[in-house]
């Protein structure tokens, strides 16, 4: 239990690094020396000493739910299992509640963006709303694939039983999932191909265009839960490329951050070699990583 | 374990002909198939790799990879056509029916009594996909190009079968049907060529209406 609450905070502390990371990937692949490592620290704690001011079309939900997203990350981040170490939380079934607390995050920033009222807003809503309809299910999917392989209910079980042994008898499952989980990964955090963080106020975007109205600490825990996200997403992609389970404690947990560092190191590639596509490919890039998983899990059948 | 992503990269050409719409796409596709199968040949007899199992991959190879979509890319080329005329299903649906034509495929391919094991236990299953997959694109599709490519796909998955079975039937077999493919490819190029000459279109749909 120890381990997993300091697993917990290492989470809380270590998540904006992960933009850090990518933010300097991207800025090597440029020739740009990028900004300082602690620059999103930094931010929050700016947007944190701010005050939020709020328009007078908005009602109660939109103060409520950039805590209600803030928290929905953290209780699915407490499901999580890290470095092949149990979840403060784990029981039988915990990965539809993972999955449905990430829903809950999303439902939260849709409504936020609705309840502004600006027809912009909706507009990054509606579009958030049909690309997470694509997106859950490969993920729900693709932990239904891992359950299957594994044996295991709980993701507590399931992630770390993840091992060498897998990637020698179903590597090709293993290659899939991560392909899919990749995808996802993509889409969820708004990242390129499907959504550019780094544009404001342009037409083609989808996550930054629901938090315009946001500001102060709203905006705050909203960027947080965002990282937060990426953290979680990440620890399911890493849990699968690099299999800690035989290892000890400290070598375990140094290979499970050289993975995270991996994921992020990898978003920041492909964002510098890729460009943002077109909308109304995604969903057939979405339907692909369900079609992967649903490839994967008739494999694992067998 | 090659044996394996080779037949998973297999099906994933299957579903991405079913997904795009460019007929130079379909044709490099095809191609890949090609190449796939080649080193599937050589996969599944790695144990007991004679000169004639090198002599047909190779051979197949070139074939399939190499001169087939040579000849596909002239008739494209010369009947002036970029993309594939909308088909009767559209391209989320061809999807959504590959998917639906997997697990068939599967269930088929594992209880399908063979007169012996067969190396590897998704070869079959994957051939037989192959093929569903190909009649669903002569099915499908309208335009001629695309009916051919399907037919090509069909008599991949019949290869990849025929691998699968190597053991029993021999290479001359093997290579007799690839001449015929060959053969099959040139006549339909030729026929593709005078259909479009005399309808300018090589839209099978609307071949029933005679043409003064």
């Amino acid at each position: 239990m120890p381990i997993a609450l300091l697993h917990f905070a290492l989470a809380l502390v270590l998540s904006p690094m992960l933009l850090s990371l990518t933010h300097r990937t991207k800025a090597f692949f440029a020739g740009r020396q990028g900004a300082p490592w602690l620059q999103p620290y930094f931010e929050l704690g700016r947007l944190l000493r701010k005050g939020a001011v709020f328009s007078t079309t908005t009602s109660w939900v939109f103060q409520v739910a950039p805590a209600l997203g803030l928290a929905a990350a953290m209780a699915a981040l407490t499901l999580l299992p890290f470095a092949g170490h149990r979840a403060i939380i784990a029981f039988p079934g915990d990965l539809l509640l993972f999955s449905g607390l990430l829903a809950l995050w999303r439902f939260a920033a849709i409504l936020a963006a609705l309840d502004t009222g600006s027809s912009l807003e909706g507009m990054g809503a509606s579009r958030e709303a049909a690309l997470s309809a694509l997106g859950e299910p490969a993920l729900i999917l693709a932990l239904g694939a891992i359950a299957r392989q594994t044996g295991q209910l709980s993701l507590s079980g399931m992630l770390p039983a993840l091992t060498v042994q897998t990637w020698n008898q179903a590597w090709p499952v293993l290659a899939l999932l991560l392909v899919t989980l990749a995808l996802v990964y993509l889409a969820e955090n708004g990242r390129v191909p499907f959504d550019d963080p780094t544009t404001h106020l342009e037409l083609t975007m989808i996550h930054e265009v629901m938090i315009l109205d946001s500001s102060g600490p709203d905006l705050a825990f909203i960027e947080y839960a965002a990282a937060l996200k990426l953290w979680i997403l990440g620890a399911l992609m890493a849990a699968i490329l690099a299999p800690v389970s035989p290892l000890p404690e400290a070598p375990a947990l140094l290979l499970a951050l050289a993975g995270m560092a991996g994921v992020a190191i990898a978003t920041g590639v492909t964002e510098s070699v890729m460009a943002r596509s077109r909308l109304n490919r995604l969903p057939k890039v979405l339907g692909t990583a369900s079609i992967l998983v649903a490839v994967a899990l008739l494999l694992i059948q067998r | 374990m090659v044996t394996q992503a080779l037949l998973i990269l297999l099906i994933l050409t299957c579903l991405s002909l079913l997904g795009s719409s460019r007929l130079s796409a379909y044709i490099r596709i095809v191609a890949l198939q090609g190449l796939l199968l080649g080193a599937l040949t050589l996969a599944v007899h790695a144990k007991s790799l004679s000169t004639d199992i090198v002599l047909l991959a190779l051979g197949s190879t070139i074939i399939k990879s190499l001169v087939v979509p040579r000849m596909l890319a002239r008739a494209i080329r010369e009947a002036d056509v970029r993309t594939a005329a909308r088909p009767f299903l559209g391209y989320g649906g061809s999807l959504v029916a590959g998917m639906l034509l997997l697990p068939v495929a599967l269930w088929l391919g594992w209880h399908l009594t063979l007169p012996h094991p067969v190396a590897g236990g998704l070869v079959v299953p994957v051939s037989l996909y192959a093929m569903f997959i190909g009649l669903f694109l002569i099915a499908g599709r309208q335009q001629a190009l695309t009916q051919i490519l399907g037919y090509l796909v069909l008599e991949n998955g019949i290869y990849a079968f025929g691998v699968a079975l190597l053991v029993d039937y021999p290479l001359w077999v093997e290579l007799a049907i690839l001449l015929d493919l060959l053969g099959a490819v040139l006549v339909m190029g030729v026929i593709l060529f005078d259909i479009n000459r005399d309808f300018d279109h090589i839209d099978t749909s609307r071949l029933s209406a005679l043409k003064d």
